[in-house]
């Protein structure tokens, strides 16, 4: 008998999932543009990214990435005004010199890229160029600005989607590299 | 139905149709981006139809005008020119975008669910609506008692008005 009223539970328990569903789906904290990465835990695509013309910073290749130090590989152009906004928690995490950060300038003409970073400082110890777009195609980039964390062995460990905002960095980031440090 | 009804209704009918038929009705592939020979570009279409944009989500490559669906008809073409098969151009898509790109979602264990999820509810539901039919009285379905002489002499009051 009791089982047979449990069936008048179901409207109940369907409506549960769905209602889940969309408290998950409306979520403030979801961002629906966001797709995971699908290049966590492999190495880092294979690439030679000519340095920035006008500046005296080294370019950016994969061979850099395997150096056994964990890296923040950024990437950014100057119309990006995200980048903009992420930008001093870079230059900040820059001065602290605990990570090297490494910039691939993306979809950017070089002379704008230089006046930007003239302008906001420059938190990278390399910086490449990816004027076509094509070594963010590898990384499987889809907009700037994206972050990747590379781990010693030049294994991509973690992509952050959108500007870094300082929950990020103290909550993901920075955690992530003390921990592949350690 | 009334003709004017039917004819917008039909008209309707003939212009989804045609969409159905060509979605990408409005053109993004520029033409510096075709390529000469028409059967690669055939195929190269073929397979960007069939990509995602990163950028609006919702659009093919085909049909965006983002650059980075530029882009990466580009690359389409060019893994093609390169003697790719589309399978190939479609693995080289994944291997950096993950199966979010392909706008078909691919039939494995995780998109059981997505693929047969609709079919097996149709299922429950036509399971539950048999076993409702099988168990109600049969007098319900039997259809209702006779009237009795009093019934059919009110009824007929009625009907006379």
């Amino acid at each position: 008998m009791i089982a047979r009223r449990l069936i008048y539970l179901a409207p109940v328990l369907v409506f549960a999932v769905v209602a889940g569903y969309f408290l998950w789906g409306l979520g403030p904290d979801r961002n629906p543009r966001e797709l995971p990465s699908v290049m966590i835990d492999k190495p880092a695509p294979e690439f030679t990214a000519d340095p920035l013309a006008g500046m005296s910073v080294p370019g950016l290749s994969t061979a850099d990435l395997r150096t056994g130090q964990v890296s923040l590989v950024n990437v950014f152009a100057s119309w990006c005004i995200p980048c903009r906004a992420e930008h001093p928690l870079l230059m900040n995490l820059a001065q602290r010199g605990e990570v090297a950060i490494f910039g691939l300038n993306y979809k950017n003409k070089p002379a704008e890229a230089l006046a930007w970073l003239e302008e906001l400082g420059n938190p990278y110890g390399r910086i490449g160029t990816d004027e076509s777009g094509r070594i963010g195609i590898d990384w499987g980039v889809s907009g700037v600005p994206e972050t990747f964390v590379v781990d010693g062995a030049g294994r991509i460990r973690y992509r952050h989607w959108g500007p870094i905002d300082r929950d990020a960095m103290e909550s993901i980031i920075l955690p992530l590299i003390e921990e592949l440090r350690g | 139905m009334r003709p004017a009804l039917l004819a917008i209704l039909l008209s309707l009918s003939v212009f989804t149709a045609a969409f159905a038929v060509n979605p990408t009705a409005a053109f993004a592939v520029n033409p510096d981006e075709i390529l000469d020979d028409p059967v690669l570009e055939a195929r190269a279409r073929d397979i960007s139809a069939g990509l995602r944009c990163l950028v609006c989500q919702n659009e093919s490559i085909d049909s965006s005008n983002a650059p980075l669906a530029r882009d990466l008809r580009i690359l389409v073409r060019e893994r093609l020119v390169a003697g790719d098969s589309d399978d190939q151009v479609r693995a080289f898509m994944v291997a950096r975008y993950g199966d979010f790109v392909l706008l078909k979602p691919p039939l494995k264990p995780e998109t059981y669910f997505l693929w047969f999820g609709p079919g097996a509810i149709l299922v429950l539901g036509a399971l539950g609506v048999a076993l409702y039919l099988r168990r109600r009285p049969a007098a319900s379905a039997g259809g209702a008692a006779p009237l009795d002489p009093e019934e059919k002499a009110r009824l007929a009051r009625l009907l006379d008005g």
